[in-house]
């Protein structure tokens, strides 16, 4: 028979459990991952406008300093900060390190508050220094 | 309709026989990435100004060129890993799985050939107009 007599058993599904921190986190390490996927085109056209002359390099200048162009930059930069502080925290997962609940928590925390302080650090650099 | 059980039709079958290989590199480039993100984040906040000439005359140097180059590869080569992943967690009919990580990859391999291409330009290409 090819079909079981009864359906297999299936574990409880995603929506029985209570939203906590550590699925939180795991879902926005994969979200911010997308969104620093998403801007590598955005990327990629700077460095070919940066090649291609100064007229084309004013050009985008001005595209990424317009307001929507500047909001995706801030994100975008914060999805950088978040993506690279979590991922350190994975990479200590991952030789074992850090797994405590004690831990977890700290941790958890000093990525999102990190990512928050460095995005700001960033832009708030950039502008005191007359950069933008 | 096949008279094999479950268990029978997958026996004999074998894994995918990479194990842990795709696991690991991805592991392997996010270490890479590190160094390599945090000299991109230092070399904006330490360009004085953010002219052509300046991030011109600062991407031509060799040793900047050679890291923007290896910063473009890695982050093309993790992000690929990291986009084929989601796309096998989310995307279950076959056909459209295989077209989606084709066309990732064909995009990826793209963009960042071509920013390499343009960083390699600027750094052997003349002076900038």
């Amino acid at each position: 028979m090819s079909t079981p007599l009864r359906a297999r058993p299936l574990s409880p599904h995603l929506d029985i459990y209570r939203w906590q921190m550590g699925n939180t986190l795991s879902i926005l390490h994969r979200l911010t991952g997308l969104a620093l996927a998403l801007g590598l085109p955005a990327l990629a056209y700077f460095v070919l406008a940066l090649a291609h002359g100064s007229a084309s390099y004013r050009q985008a200048q001005h595209l990424f300093m317009s307001p929507v162009g500047l909001l995706w930059l801030v994100a975008w930069s914060f999805a950088f900060f978040y993506h690279l502080l979590n991922g350190i925290r994975h990479l200590f997962w991952d030789i074992g390190l850090g797994f405590e609940r004690r831990a977890r928590t700290v941790s958890g925390w000093v990525v999102v508050g990190g990512s928050v302080v460095l995005t700001l650090g960033l832009w708030s650099g950039l502008w005191l220094s007359d950069r933008l | 309709m096949s008279l094999r059980s479950p268990l029978g039709r997958v026996l004999g079958m074998g894994s995918a026989k990479d194990g842990t290989g795709h696991w690991w590199a991805e592991r392997v480039s996010s270490v890479a990435l590190v160094p390599l993100t945090l000299w991109a984040v230092g070399a904006l906040l330490a360009l004085p100004r953010l002219d052509f000439l300046a991030v011109r005359t600062f991407f031509a140097e060799p040793l900047h060129s050679l890291l923007a180059v290896l910063l473009v590869a890695v982050m093309a080569y993790h992000s690929d890993l990291g986009t084929a992943v989601i796309v096998e967690d989310y995307v279950h009919v076959r056909g459209v799985k295989v077209f989606l990580l084709l066309l990732l990859r064909f995009a990826y391999v793209l963009i960042a050939g071509s920013a390499i291409f343009a960083l390699l330009q600027i750094a052997f290409g003349r002076s900038p107009a």
